[in-house]
Formats: C-alpha cells, sequence, structure tokens
C-alpha cells in the first residue's frame, strides 16, 4: 500500500464533504427512515449495500418485501469501491446504510465518485430503529380515533386513542416527543398512559410521558414489584374513560409473557394484546425468567381468557416479527376470529406440545433484555447512547 | 504488554477509528504490536476493530477495560 493511496485522496474529501455539505461538487442523495418506510409499505424495489460488519447485519438489517441486499463492511472498502461496482444493480433505487451514518456517507461519496446515483440512509440503523409511523387504524363512536404506531426498524407498535381532546397511550416508546408532538398537533391531551406489561425488548416512554404531560401512569402492580417509582396500578376490570364521550378502554388481566401482563379493550372494538397474542405468533413465557411456571397462564389466557371475547374485536398487538405481518397501509392487526383459524399458536390442542413449544428451542433473547427491564423498574439510567445500544436489534418476544 | 505505538481514539466517530488505526498500523513492522484505546461503551468501534483485525490479517493479541476505556493490542500481520 503506498502512502499516497486512492484512499488517502478520498479521505480527503470526505473530510472535506462533513465541513462543507451543499458546496460538495459530488452529489450525495439522502434517504430518511420515513421514505424508506414508504418503500416498505409500497412494496417497491431497493438495493441495500450495508456496510456493517457481518454479525450486526445477520443480525437484523432492514426488511422489505422487495428489497435486495449486498453486506461488504466498510473496513474492507477503504482502498476503493471498484471491486464491488459489478455488484450493484444499475436499475435499483441504491441505499447505502451503516451503524451511525459516518461510514455510509462515505461509501456513497466513493460510489458517486465512480459514477453511480446512491442514496444514504441519514442517522444510520440508529435513525432506522427509532423511526415511528403513525397509522390511523379507525374512527371511534362519537368521533374518537385509534392510532397505530409503528417501529418499522424493530417491531415495536404503540397506540394512542383519542377522544374530544384527550388522549391515552399504551406501551409507548421512549422516543417521547413524537407523541406529545403528535397529541399537540391534533389538539389532544395526554391524560393516560399505560404499559401493558414491563417490557423486556425495549425502554419504556410510559413514564417519562407521564411525567411531562401530567398525565396518570399505570403498570400491572405484578410486574412492578420492583419500581423504584410511584404509578398507579392497573387492574383486571378496570375502566378508565377518555374524553366526555367516554371511550372505554377496559383492562383485561392477561397473564403469561409476564405474570402482571394485561390486556385492553378499546371501544368495544378492538384488542389491545400487549405481547400475548400476535397476528402470526404468540408471546414467549421466559423473558422474565420463569418460562415454566408461567407457561399455564400463557395457555389460558390464550385458550381461555381470549376464547371467550368476541371474534370480532380487531387484535392490535404490541409486536409483529416479519414483515408479512403489515397489511397494506401498514399496519398490524387482524381480528380475532381469524387469528383463532390461522395462528398456529393457538391451535395447538394437545397442552404438552404447547407446553413444549413454548418453553424450548425459543429464539435468543433481546438484547440487553435484563438491563432494559432494570431500566423499566427505574433501577438504572442509562444515558441516551447507552438505550440505544441496549435496543440495537431485533425485538424477539414471540414464539412460532 | 509492550507496544511499538499507542493510539487513542477515543471519541471519534465511524469510520475514523478504523481509518486512524489501519494507517498507523500501516507505519509499523511486522510483527510489531499496536495499542488502541476507545470507549469501552463503543461497541460499534469495539466490533469493526476486531473484525477488520481479523479479515486484515492482523493478530488480536489482548483486550482488557479499564476505567471505562478498553484497550486493544494488534499485532501487525
Amino acid at each position: 500500500m503506498d502512502g499516497n493511496s486512492n484512499w488517502d485522496r478520498k479521505l480527503i474529501f470526505f473530510f472535506e464533504f462533513e465541513n462543507t455539505i451543499g458546496g460538495s461538487k459530488v452529489t450525495i442523495n439522502v434517504m430518511t427512515s420515513g421514505e424508506v418506510t414508504k418503500k416498505v409499505y409500497n412494496r417497491e424495489e431497493l438495493f441495500i449495500l450495508d456496510v456493517r460488519n457481518q454479525s450486526d447485519f445477520q443480525d437484523w438489517k432492514i426488511e422489505g418485501a422487495n428489497f435486495s441486499y449486498l453486506n461488504i463492511p466498510y473496513f474492507e472498502l477503504l482502498d476503493g469501491v471498484e471491486e464491488i461496482l459489478g455488484e450493484i444493480p444499475a436499475d435499483k433505487n441504491i441505499l447505502v446504510t451503516c451503524a451511525k451514518e459516518g461510514s455510509s456517507v462515505m461509501v456513497a461519496e466513493m460510489l458517486s465518485e465512480a459514477g453511480l446515483n446512491v442514496f444514504y440512509l441519514e442517522g444510520g440503523m440508529k435513525a432506522w430503529s427509532e423511526h415511528l409511523e403513525p397509522v390511523k387504524i379507525a374512527d371511534l363512536t362519537d368521533g374518537g380515533q385509534i392510532y397505530q404506531f409503528v417501529r418499522i426498524g424493530k417491531g415495536c407498535l404503540s397506540y394512542m386513542v383519542v377522544s374530544n381532546g384527550e388522549a391515552a397511550l399504551i406501551d409507548a416508546t421512549r422516543m417521547t416527543d413524537v407523541y406529545i408532538d403528535f397529541a399537540k398537533r391534533i389538539g389532544a391531551t395526554i391524560k393516560h398512559v399505560f404499559d401493558t406489561h414491563l417490557h423486556a425488548d425495549h425502554i419504556s416512554g410510559g413514564r417519562s410521558i407521564a411525567q411531562k404531560t401530567g398525565a396518570t401512569y399505570w403498570l400491572p402492580p405484578k410486574d412492578a414489584t420492583e419500581v423504584t417509582f410511584k404509578y398507579s396500578p392497573l387492574e383486571d376490570g378496570n375502566d378508565v374513560s377518555i374524553g366526555h364521550t367516554t371511550i372505554q378502554i377496559q383492562a383485561l388481566y392477561s397473564p403469561g409473557h409476564t405474570i402482571g401482563s394485561t390486556s385492553f379493550v378499546v371501544d368495544q372494538k378492538f384488542l389491545l394484546s400487549g405481547d400475548i397474542l400476535f397476528v402470526d405468533s404468540i408471546g414467549r413465557p421466559d423473558l422474565a425468567g420463569k418460562a415454566e411456571d408461567w407457561v399455564s397462564d400463557l395457555r389460558e389466557t390464550l385458550y381461555s381468557r381470549y376464547k371467550e371475547l368476541s371474534g370480532e374485536l380487531i387484535v392490535l398487538p404490541a409486536h409483529f416479527m416479519i414483515i408479512d405481518e403489515l397489511n397494506e397501509d401498514g399496519s398490524v392487526s387482524e381480528k380475532l376470529g381469524t387469528l383463532f383459524e390461522k395462528n398456529h399458536g393457538l391451535n395447538i390442542a394437545d397442552e404438552s406440545k404447547f407446553r413444549s413449544l413454548v418453553t424450548e428451542n425459543l429464539p435468543p433473547q433481546p438484547n440487553a433484555y435484563q438491563e432494559i427491564r432494570e431500566t423499566n423498574m427505574g433501577k438504572i439510567n442509562p444515558d441516551i447512547d447507552k438505550q440505544r445500544e441496549m435496543e440495537i436489534g431485533p425485538n424477539r418476544c414471540a414464539v412460532r | 504488554m509492550d507496544s511499538a505505538k499507542v493510539l487513542d481514539v477515543k471519541g471519534l466517530a465511524c469510520p475514523m477509528p478504523i481509518v486512524k488505526t489501519r494507517k498507523v498500523i500501516g507505519e509499523l513492522d511486522s510483527g510489531q504490536v499496536l495499542e488502541i484505546e476507545i470507549h469501552a461503551t463503543d461497541k460499534g468501534a469495539k466490533n469493526d476493530l476486531a473484525a477488520w483485525a481479523a479479515s486484515g490479517g492482523h493478530e488480536l493479541i489482548q483486550h482488557e477495560e479499564e476505567h471505562g476505556v478498553l484497550k486493544f493490542w494488534i499485532k501487525k500481520g
């Protein structure tokens, strides 16, 4: 390698680019997480050049029905991109991604210099993991609405129920400004914030939103035995109304994923199932370390408690696992009756087979799930960078 | 650990930790050891340095964490 390599020249350019954005001679296109989300929803084609290291890529990547991929770590491209030019299609949009943006800017720049028209992902996978896309699910009785906030990169789903200028949030993520700004924009005051259970895969924004807005923060007491803060105990039969037309939010004790897991029936039409029941999978009982103890609870919730509910209820879960679970409008929902027909986890007649499905051969546990639980209990207070790092990767709250 | 050079890349954003490491290791002789210091919380740099060393034929001979600083010793291949 001579001292004045091609790379050094690129590097100098890279620094110049960093210092003179806008004045750069070569066009580098930026794509935001919101724009990538639209491509997922519209099932568009996109060629993703992911320049993170191989293990990070294999663990977690941007998923789309018609996305194709090439994974070459950026540190293998420091001498130039000539060797991979042949592997990059000329007829597709090309998006370069990395962990935080820096390396993808560098590689996108090199590809642009080589004559390609490419985009880099603004904020990298960090931004992708944090992006929330609000989707309106339905109008409610007397003018209310229910919105689903799709955390597309991580598969987390949270909800805002609105009626007559008042809002309730369910399973809010730590991107608290998104909900607060959204409520402001639609002219609603956040009155109640619920967590269906103590989350193990992501850091809850519930407590922080309640502090910022003066709302009441509700948690199931059986999940909250170790929390360090005050909360309102959420128990079976609790009935909370918002707006003076009383949109009903009815709590339904549904243990199994955790001992305290609670579902909600909203407006007698929607079943917010938390991490108990998903569209194409069911909750796993092991993330608080008690799989064997909680299998019976999970079975009873899914096969008895939920069975007694109307099959017409629309199930709105707290997660999706795979991109195929998204409806055409980007939302994730299905009729309870349909799930009783089609969801494999609801159709295992033999109890011992069910027991082995949910306790054996489980997927790996979510990244840093113990630390995430402790954060949600208020026991530790990691800074924002640490929180991001703890949440990196896919959610793994389900068994199929 | 006897290292020929110490490189501090604490606080640098990707791709700079590897860019600098690569440059400095280029100036060493084969068999010489470079010590690299990063923030222990910078998981990205940590993983990338290990993967880069492996792919470049260098040997990651030791790493240790002390007071929030992660030190790597890489022997040039």
